[in-house]
C-alpha cells in the first residue's frame, strides 16, 4: 500500500497516459470507470442478443433464426447478462463508492485490483467468441445443466474458460472488497455507521467468496465428463444429471442475492437524499440483508421442484424459500416509511429508486407465488418464471444501477446529469419494460414453455406485444447513453454535495472527485 | 396500440370478474384434475392476498409521494426507528406465510402419493419425442414412439398453420376417464420433462433414473402439454397430447393397438422387396431422423453429421445397423433399438443406403435387424 500510494503521492494523475494509463492504473476510480465502461458494453452484447429472440418470437413460425442458433441466443444472454453485465457494473459501483464512502484513500489491494478488471476483457472475448466456432456458442441454457451441456460443441469449453476467469476475476474483487471495509473505514466510523451500500456490499463479497468456487467446481466437472471420461453427471457411469443442478444452484440462488443485495444498498442510499430523511431502520436494514443472505444458502432447490425430490425435501425448500419474504418485505417497508413524511424531490435517481420498489416489490410477489411448491411446478420453466427474473434482476438489479448511475455521475464527471434526458430514459424504461414482461406472466400461466424458438397459435398476441415492449426498451437504453456522454462532456457544474439532501463523506470532496481522495483520513463523529 | 388497449381491458376484466376467470387466456389452464384445481384455487388466493398487501404498501407510498413533497411546503420528520412497527412488520408476514404454507402442504403430499395406480404408464424421453410403455393394468404390454405431428410447411410458413400448432402428435397417449394413472418418467439421452398444465403434472423426464406423478382426469376430452426442459435443439417441438376417453372406447383402443403390434411383429418375420423398404423407410425417417440428418441428408454439422456421402452408411452394412440399433453416447443420436421395429430399422437404413448420392443398391432385411439384436 504505501509503495503504491508514494508513486503518486499529490495531487492530480501522474503516470502513464494514454492507453498504458488504463493498461496500468491502480486507481479505484479509474478502474471503476474501466469496470462500469465494461458492463455497459456487455449490456448492449446482451441486448442485441435478447432483441433478436424478441424478434423470432414476434410471432409464430420460424422466421429470423433456426432453433439450434435460437438457443444459443437465449443461453448466451444469460450468460452475457449476469456475468458480463450486472455483476461487473456493481462491482465498479463498489470500486468507485466504496473508499469514497468510508473515507479510504483507495481499495485494499491496489493491484490485484487492476488484475481483477483486466481478467474480464479476455474471458468476454471468449465467450462472445464462442459464437463464431464451429458448432457456435453452447446452447445448453445459462444453467449449462448436465448432460445437455456435455452434448454441445466447442463453445461450451470456451465458456466454462470464461466462467472460470470471470470467477477468479470476481472472488478477487470480493477479497478487496471485504479487506478494503474492514480494514480502511475512516478513524470513527464504526461498522453501525457505514453508508448501507458498503454493509450490502460487504455481506455480497462474502457470497461470491462462499459461491463462485462452488460453481467453478461445477462446469469444471462438466468439463472433466466432456473430455476426460468422468462420469459425474451419467447415470451410466455412476453419476447423476441431478447432482450437477444441486451444485448449479447452491451457487445460483446466492447469484440472485449478489445481484440484488448491493442494488438494495444504493437505493438505501437514494431514498434518504431525496426525502431529506434519514434511512428508516438502519439497524433492521442490516439484519434484514445479513438474514436474506444466510437463507439464500438454504433454498437452492426451489429451483428444482420438478426433479421429483421427496416430499420432506419439496416442503423444506417451500418453507425456506417463503420465509426470505420476511426480511425482503421488512426491506421495501423500511423504504416507504423512510419517505413518509419527507420533503421529497423526484429528480432522475429518486424517480429510478421509487419506479425500483414499485416494480422490483411485482417481482417479489411472483417469487413469493413461485415459492409455493404446488404453485411452482405449474409455473416451473414457463414465461411466468421469464417474467418473474426479470422484474427482479432488470426492473430491480439494472433499474437500480441506473438510480445508482444518475445519483453519483455528478461526483464521477463533476458535472449534473441533464434532467430532461434522464426523466426521458425513466419513463419510457419503466413503460417499455412492463410491456415486454408484464404479458409474460399470463403466457406462463396459460402455459408457454421457457427457451422456446416457436409456439402455439394462443400465445401468439402476447409474444407480439412483448416484442414491441422489448424493442422498446432496447431503444430507450441508448438514451442513458446520451445522457452519460452528455454529461461527461459538460453540463450544469456539480457541488461538493450535488444533491441537496445528501449525507455522507463522498459528498464532502470535491465534484468531480479528485484522482486521490482522502490521503488523510476524515474523522467521522 | 389497438392491442395494448384490448389487453388492458381484459385484465381488467380479468380482476373484476371471477366468472371469466375460468376460460381466460389470463390465468392457468381450466383445471381437469383435482390436483390441478387445487393448484388452481391456491394461486387465486396467494394472488389475492397479493394484491391486498400490494394496495396497501404502495397506497402508503403513492400518499407519500403525492403529499409529502417539498414542492407542496412538506418539512421532513426525523424520525428514523420505531421497534413496535418493525417487530409488527416482521411478525404479521410471518403469520399471512403460515396461513399459505398449509394448503400449499396439503397439496404437496396429495401429488407425491402415487400409490395403488389403476394404470401405469412410462414415458420415455428421446431428443425430440416421446415413447410410452403401458407397464401395468389394461393395456400392458402396448408401446409406442410419439411425434410432433405439425408439417414442417407450417414451421417454415409456407402452409397455413393449423388449430393445435405445435400441440399436435402422430401417437397420442390415451388413458381411462376416472382412473388414477400413474406415469414413470425417464429419458435416454438428457433431461426432458412431461407436462401436460391442465392435470397438474410436471415431472422431469432424467436419464438413467426413474420419477413419477399421477393424475386422475374425470373430464373426457384432449388435453395438451410440451416438454419443459431445455433439452436441445428442438426443444420446442416435441409435444404431449392425452385423450382421456370413456372405459368402452379405452378397452377398444386397447384392442385395436394390440393388434397392430401384433402385425408390426409379423412384418418383421417376412422377406421385404426392395422398393417396399425404401418406400417405408422415407416415411420412418421423416418420423425419426429429419430433424436432425435434414430431408437433403446434409445434416446440421458439426452436431448433426451428414447422412449423404457418410463413410458409415457407405460402409458395411454390420456398422450402420449397430449405429441406429445402440445409437452414439455423449451425442443426440439415440439408441433406436428400443424405440422401432425391426421392420422399421431395417427399412430405414435401407432407405439412407439408397437415397440422395448414397446407391448401394442393398436391401437390409428386418432379419439382419433381429440377428444383430441377438448380438
Amino acid at each position: 500500500m504505501a509503495a503504491v500510494m508514494s508513486d503518486h503521492a499529490h495531487g492530480d494523475h501522474h503516470g502513464p497516459t494514454g492507453l498504458m494509463r488504463w493498461i496500468t492504473t491502480t486507481n479505484h476510480k479509474d478502474i471503476g470507470t474501466m469496470y462500469l465502461v465494461f458492463s455497459f458494453i456487455m449490456f448492449l452484447s446482451g441486448g442485441v442478443m435478447a432483441l433478436t429472440i424478441r424478434a423470432e418470437l414476434f410471432q409464430p413460425g420460424l422466421q429470423v433464426v433456426q432453433p439450434e442458433f435460437f438457443n444459443q441466443l437465449t443461453t448466451m444472454h444469460g450468460l452475457v447478462m449476469v456475468f458480463g453485465a450486472i455483476m461487473p457494473a456493481f462491482v465498479g459501483f463498489a470500486n468507485w463508492q466504496i473508499p469514497l464512502m468510508i473515507g479510504a484513500c483507495d481499495m485494499a489491494f491496489a493491484r490485484m485490483n487492476n488484475w481483477s478488471f483486466w481478467l474480464l476483457p479476455p474471458a468476454a472475448t471468449l465467450l462472445i467468441g464462442s459464437f463464431f466456432v464451429p458448432g457456435g456458442a453452447t446452447a445448453a441454457g445459462w444453467t449449462l445443466y448436465a448432460p445437455l451441456s456435455v452434448q454441445m460443441g466447442m463453445g461450451m469449453d470456451m465458456a466454462i474458460f470464461a466462467i472460470h476467469i470471470m470467477g477468479v476475476s470476481s472472488i478477487m474483487g470480493a477479497i478487496n472488497i471485504v479487506v478494503t471495509i474492514l480494514n480502511m473505514r475512516a478513524p470513527g466510523m464504526t461498522m453501525m455507521k457505514m453508508p448501507l451500500f458498503c454493509w450490502t456490499w460487504l455481506i455480497t463479497a462474502y457470497l461470491l467468496i462462499a459461491v463462485m468456487p462452488v460453481l467453478a467446481g461445477a462446469v469444471t466437472m462438466v468439463l472433466t465428463d466432456r473430455h476426460f471420461g468422468t462420469s459425474f453427471f451419467s447415470a451410466a457411469g455412476g453419476g447423476d444429471p441431478v447432482m450437477y443442478q444441486h451444485i448449479f444452484w447452491f451457487f445460483g440462488h446466492p447469484e440472485v442475492y449478489i445481484m440484488i443485495l448491493p442494488a438494495f444498498g444504493i437505493i438505501s442510499q437514494i431514498i434518504p437524499t431525496f426525502a431529506r430523511k434519514p434511512l428508516f431502520g438502519y439497524a433492521s436494514m442490516v439484519y434484514a440483508t445479513a438474514s436474506i443472505a444466510i437463507l439464500s444458502f438454504s433454498v437452492w432447490a426451489h429451483h428444482m421442484f420438478t426433479t421429483g425430490m421427496p416430499a420432506v425435501g419439496q416442503l423444506f425448500f417451500m418453507y425456506a424459500t417463503m420465509l426470505i419474504a420476511v426480511p425482503t418485505g421488512v426491506k421495501v417497508f423500511n423504504w416507504v416509511a423512510t419517505m413518509w413524511r419527507g420533503s421529497m424531490t423526484f429528480e432522475t435517481p429518486m424517480l429510478f429508486a421509487v419506479g425500483f420498489i414499485f416494480v422490483f416489490t411485482m417481482g417479489g410477489f411472483t417469487g413469493l407465488i413461485c415459492a409455493i411448491a404446488p404453485i411452482d411446478i405449474q409455473v416451473q420453466d414457463t414465461y411466468y418464471v421469464v417474467a418473474h427474473f426479470h422484474y427482479v434482476l432488470v426492473a430491480g438489479s439494472l433499474f437500480a444501477l441506473f438510480a445508482g448511475a444518475y445519483y453519483w455521475l455528478p461526483k464521477w464527471t463533476g458535472h449534473m446529469p441533464d434532467e430532461r434526458i434522464g426523466k426521458l430514459h425513466f419513463w419510457c424504461s419503466i413503460v417499455f419494460f412492463n410491456i415486454t414482461f408484464f404479458p409474460m406472466h399470463f403466457l406462463g400461466l396459460a402455459g408457454m414453455p421457457r427457451r422456446i424458438p416457436d409456439y402455439a397459435l394462443q400465445f401468439a398476441d402476447f409474444n407480439m406485444l412483448a416484442s414491441i415492449g422489448a424493442f422498446g426498451f432496447g431503444l430507450s437504453q441508448l438514451i442513458f447513453l446520451a445522457a452519460v456522454v452528455k454529461c461527461v462532456r459538460g453540463g450544469e457544474k456539480a457541488a461538493a454535495r450535488a444533491w441537496e439532501g445528501a449525507e455522507g463523506l463522498e459528498w464532502t470532496v470535491p465534484s468531480p472527485a479528485p484522482h486521490h481522495t482522502f490521503e488523510e483520513a476524515p474523522v467521522v463523529k | 396500440m389497438g392491442l395494448a388497449s384490448r389487453h388492458a381491458v381484459a385484465v381488467f376484466l380479468m380482476l373484476t370478474s371471477p366468472a371469466l376467470l375460468a376460460q381466460s387466456r389470463y390465468n392457468l389452464q381450466p383445471p381437469a384434475t383435482g390436483i390441478a384445481a387445487q393448484i388452481y384455487d391456491m394461486h387465486t388466493l396467494m394472488l389475492l392476498i397479493c394484491l391486498f398487501i400490494f394496495v396497501i404498501v404502495f397506497g402508503v407510498m403513492f400518499w407519500a409521494v403525492i403529499h409529502h413533497r417539498k414542492s407542496k411546503g412538506a418539512v421532513a420528520a426525523h424520525f428514523h426507528e420505531n421497534t413496535a412497527v418493525e417487530i409488527a412488520w416482521t411478525v404479521i408476514p410471518i403469520l399471512i406465510l403460515l396461513g399459505m404454507a398449509w394448503p400449499a402442504t396439503r397439496t404437496v403430499l396429495e401429488m407425491k402419493d402415487t400409490r395403488d395406480p389403476d394404470i401405469t404408464i412410462k414415458a420415455t424421453g428421446y431428443q425430440w419425442k416421446w415413447g410410452y410403455d403401458y407397464l401395468q393394468g389394461e393395456g400392458q404390454g402396448i408401446r409406442f414412439v410419439s411425434n410432433l405431428s405439425t408439417p414442417r410447411e407450417q414451421v417454415e410458413g409456407k402452409a397455413a398453420k393449423g388449430e393445435h400448432y405445435l400441440v399436435e402428435v402422430d401417437n397420442p397417449v390415451v388413458v381411462p376417464a376416472g382412473k388414477k394413472i400413474r406415469v414413470l418418467t425417464t429419458a435416454a439421452d438428457v433431461i426432458h420433462s412431461w407436462w401436460l398444465p391442465a392435470f397438474g403434472v410436471k415431472q422431469d423426464a432424467i436419464p438413467g433414473f426413474i420419477r413419477d406423478a399421477w393424475f386422475r382426469a374425470d373430464q373426457e376430452g384432449v388435453y395438451r402439454g410440451n416438454c419443459a426442459e431445455l433439452c436441445g435443439k428442438d426443444h420446442g417441438f416435441m409435444p404431449i397430447e392425452v385423450h382421456v376417453v370413456s372405459q368402452e372406447a379405452y378397452t377398444k383402443w386397447v384392442a385395436d393397438r394390440q393388434a397392430a403390434m401384433a402385425a408390426a411383429a409379423s412384418a418383421g418375420a417376412r422377406e421385404w422387396a426392395f422398393a417396399e423398404l425404401v418406400e417405408h423407410g422415407a416415411k420412418v425417417f421423416a418420423a425419426n431422423c429429419v430433424a436432425c440428418h435434414q430431408a437433403d441428408g446434409k445434416g446440421l454439422p458439426p452436431a448433426f453429421p451428414p447422412l449423404d456421402g457418410s463413410k458409415v452408411v457407405l460402409g458395411d452394412a454390420a456398422g450402420q445397423i449397430e449405429v441406429v440399433l445402440k445409437g452414439r453416447p455423449g451425442t443426440p443420436m439415440a439408441a433406436f433399438g428400443a424405440l422401432l421395429s425391426d421392420a422399421d430399422i431395417a427399412a430405414v437404413i435401407t432407405y439412407t443406403r439408397n437415397t440422395w448420392s448414397n446407391k448401394t443398391g442393398e436391401a437390409i432385411q428386418p432379419s439382419q435387424i433381429a440377428a444383430a439384436r441377438g448380438k
